[in-house]
């Protein structure tokens, strides 16, 4: 078990480095520095001398690749590559275009981000499975077909009609919970309440609606068959059997996600401006900054890549049949 | 000619995608084997039902895809001068909408403005009051008309529409009816919907498509049936204008990904060894950044290019089609991994299979294997993700619109709508019509795709056949 991690843990590396290589490309080689300052400063008329000092203020003065003017190993680590790519493997980040240190915000902002997104998702998963479950229990009833077209109609409408829609009615009309913001403690209730409950919501459609699939699938199969002709009820069938075992295809999509919990989801904590990774990123965005994103695209990668390694290892715990090799 | 023909990036992609799919649509009508799974879709009445919707959806993208600059004057007798301004077909259609613009914000069918102003009466009194708006009901000489005038228009519309309608039943009972048939017997056929193709569920659908096209029609010249937004644009018609937004997203994002997924997939799952560990190392890094933050990462690095490179763009159309064009290719980049991995996975198992190994034992060359036996082996499986990603993909525009990463701020689509409506919705009183219009078209086209993909995959997916 322990040799199969650490072999995964390696065959990440070769991953993260071209990760790492493409990021690199599409911010330096698709745009030069030159250009990168040339958008920060603003405008044509920007003297050399402007760009030349922004880009030494950020160390992007330095060759791309290979520095021929440094000494010995400098030659190699005195250039961009070295400084702003391969530093995030030890996830140094450096700081952005602003100056902040992009760790430190990082370390900041990650325990709103996964205060709104642990609820949405321990909550989600819950509601979405007894949602599921209770349209395989009334399988084939007009329960069951009213839900499914339900689920349809839900994942046909965009999450920012959710969004928009939950703030104006909560929010804005019964004046329940504030409509954005964010606290530490227990004041926090107040502004994940709405946020949580909108994501729940959101996800109804499409995730029922597959569970619900996953559901009728395990049904048709003959050791429920088995488990009825012995006598249990229908509820011991679903929950004790069925469940079970639908559990493994459910647990695929699901596991994969929990470290990216972390960073949060972009749409939500701009809605309702909670102070997390997610708004941080959209900020980065609007604001052009590109040593953010690049940082927090390295970081995304990372924590997918530690997702599926966790799906495979909760594989093996909840299904006895597959043996990492 | 008054005008000059514009072929914009995206319209070529256009005209290319409806080329292919006219011909993959004669091929699949003369191979027999190729029909049967689509003749199960035209026998669910729910999806035939989605098509007709979504066909409206397509002539109004087309419409919108044909693009060109009006003539402004001839100089010297020789020398023709054309616009800047691009133009389409679609805006030739909706001229009245497009040019009649208010100064502000109008709620649906308003004759009023939706803000106060001082108005100065002839007498030099001086009073604040909501203004007449310059077009929405100018017809109306007294402003307590408007709902007798609403509903005497909204009724003789919809008898107009059904008028049309009973027509085209007629014209369609005469072309279906037996040659032994009576009308009479072919009417109460369709009525009670005893057909192979729910033909009653398709005409019950264009009836209403006719009867609120009708309404449309007759009403939106004389009002504003969408209110007008921050700048006085009709926003039905910026709804309209939307539709080739989501529909160029949807469609051509699979178009520029699917020679991609289909070739690496198949080469990965056939030749394995090294190809197949160069394919997979390359579809495992993709897959591993986050889709949002790669679309990010390269918008923003397009941005820069074109900030500083102005001289390439000769028009804000230009500009806004070419950032829509490397949208969908970005997003194909993030969304070609998916499929790719499903068709190695699928090519490893055929290529095991016994009619395979003949091909190769009789001296077809790897290419020709691939192309003749295993491709048309794994197309369902294409077809499948291609309409299945649809949806998705024009619900991922919004989003990305919304996070500052998606099309031109200045192009028309209903991402846009809903990120200017987020500010609207806190004025007062609520300006609810903007989202209210990206709601109602999104939510048509996406549940319509939703509705038709799920029968597509139901027909032609091997495990769910019975």
């Amino acid at each position: 078990m322990i040799a199969y991690i650490i072999r995964r843990l390696l065959y990440a590396i070769p991953i993260l480095i071209g990760v790492n290589l493409l990021t690199f490309a599409l911010f330096f080689f698709v745009n030069s520095p030159d250009d990168m300052a040339r958008v920060h400063l603003g405008g044509k008329r920007v003297t050399p001398e402007a760009i030349e000092k922004w880009k030494q203020d950020r160390g992007y003065d330095k060759p791309l690749l290979y520095n021929p003017a440094g000494a010995g190993a400098g030659k190699l680590t005195d250039t961009i590559f070295y400084r702003h790519s391969l530093r995030l493997f030890v996830l140094e980040f450096g700081r952005s275009d602003n100056g902040r240190n992009i760790g430190y915000d990082i370390r900041q902002r990650m325990w709103p981000s996964l205060a709104i997104a642990l609820p949405i998702f321990i909550v989600g998963i819950l509601a979405h499975i007894t949602f599921a479950m209770l349209l395989a229990f009334f399988r084939g009833s007009y329960l069951d077909t009213a839900g499914v077209v339900l689920c349809v109609v839900m994942m046909s409408v965009s999450t920012l009609f959710y969004v928009i829609g939950g703030q104006y009615l909560v929010s804005m009309l019964l004046r329940l919970v504030p409509v954005s913001g964010y606290d530490v403690g227990v004041d926090a209730v107040k502004f994940l309440a709405l946020p949580v409950l909108v994501g729940v919501v959101s996800g109804i459609g499409a995730s029922t609606r597959l569970y619900r699939t996953l559901f009728l699938e395990e049904i048709g199969k003959d050791y429920v068959r088995t488990a009825r002709a012995k006598g249990l009820s229908e509820l011991r069938v679903l929950f004790r059997h069925v469940l079970k075992n639908a559990m493994i295809p459910i647990l695929t999509g699901v596991v994969v996600v929990i470290p990216l919990l972390f960073t949060g989801s972009l749409i939500m904590e701009s809605f309702f401006g909670i102070p997390g990774l997610g708004s941080y990123t959209i900020d980065a965005i609007n604001s052009q900054d590109f040593a953010i994103v690049r940082a927090m695209v390295f970081l995304g990668s990372v924590l997918y890549i530690l997702g599926l390694i966790l799906t495979d290892i909760t594989y093996t715990l909840v299904d006895p049949r597959v043996r990492l090799s | 000619m008054p005008f000059q023909l514009e072929f914009l990036w995206t319209d070529i992609l256009i005209y290319l995608l409806l080329a292919s799919t006219l011909a993959f649509t004669f091929y699949t009508l003369r191979h027999e084997h190729l029909r049967v799974p689509w003749r199960q879709v035209a026998r669910r009445p729910m999806a035939m039902a989605s098509l007709v919707v979504l066909a409206v959806y397509v002539v109004v993208g087309l419409m919108d895809s044909v693009h060109y600059r009006p003539l402004l004057e001839i100089r010297n007798q020789a020398e023709r001068v054309y616009s800047n301004e691009v133009l389409s077909l679609l805006d030739k259609l909706t001229t009245t909408l497009r040019t009649r613009v208010e100064k502000t914000y109008s709620a649906p069918f308003a004759v009023q403005a939706y803000s106060k102003e001082t108005v100065e009466y002839p007498d030099g009194r001086h009073a604040r009051e909501y203004p007449r708006l310059t077009y929405g009901g100018a017809h109306l000489r007294n402003p307590q008309d408007r709902a007798t005038d609403i509903a005497r228009r909204t009724g003789f519309a919809a008898l107009t529409g059904i008028g049309l309608w009973l027509v085209s039943v007629a014209g369609f009972l005469w072309w279906w009816r037996g040659s032994a048939e009576s009308w009479n017997g072919a009417a109460r056929r369709l009525w009670r919907g005893e057909s192979q193709i729910p033909w009653r569920a398709i005409w019950v659908t264009i009836g209403v498509v006719i009867v609120l096209a009708a309404n449309a029609a007759s009403l939106s010249p004389l009002y504003h049936i969408f209110g007008t937004d921050q700048v006085g644009q009709d926003v039905f018609y910026k709804s309209l204008k939307s539709i080739r937004t989501g529909l160029v997203i949807g469609t051509l994002t699979t178009l520029v990904m699917l020679p991609f997924a289909a070739v690496f997939g198949i080469m990965a799952g056939y030749f394995r060894g090294w190809v197949d560990d160069v394919i997979q190392y390359t579809y495992t890094t993709l897959s591993s950044i986050p889709g949002v933050l790669l679309i990010a990462a390269a918008i923003l690095s397009l941005q820069v290019y074109v900030g500083n490179h102005p001289e390439s763009f000769h028009s804000a159309t230009e500009r806004a089609d070419i950032r829509l064009l490397f949208l969908c290719l970005i997003l194909g980049v993030t969304s070609w991994t998916s499929l790719c991995r499903l068709l190695r996975g699928e090519t490893l198992k055929l290529r095991e299979v016994d009619y395979i190994q003949a091909a190769r034992a009789l001296g077809s060359s790897h290419v020709s294997v691939m192309a003749r036996h295993v491709l048309p082996n794994v197309m369902h499986i294409i077809l499948i993700t291609v309409v299945l990603d649809f949806s998705g993909l024009v619900l991922a525009e919004a989003v990305l619109s919304y996070v500052g990463v998606g099309v031109d701020p200045t192009m028309d689509s209903w991402g846009n709508m809903i990120n200017s409506a987020r500010l609207e919705m806190a004025r007062e009183p609520v300006v609810w019509w903007s989202l209210a219009s990206a709601f109602v078209f999104m939510f048509g086209l996406v549940l319509a795709a939703n509705l038709f993909s799920d029968a597509v995959r139901d027909a032609f997916d091997p495990r769910l056949r019975k």
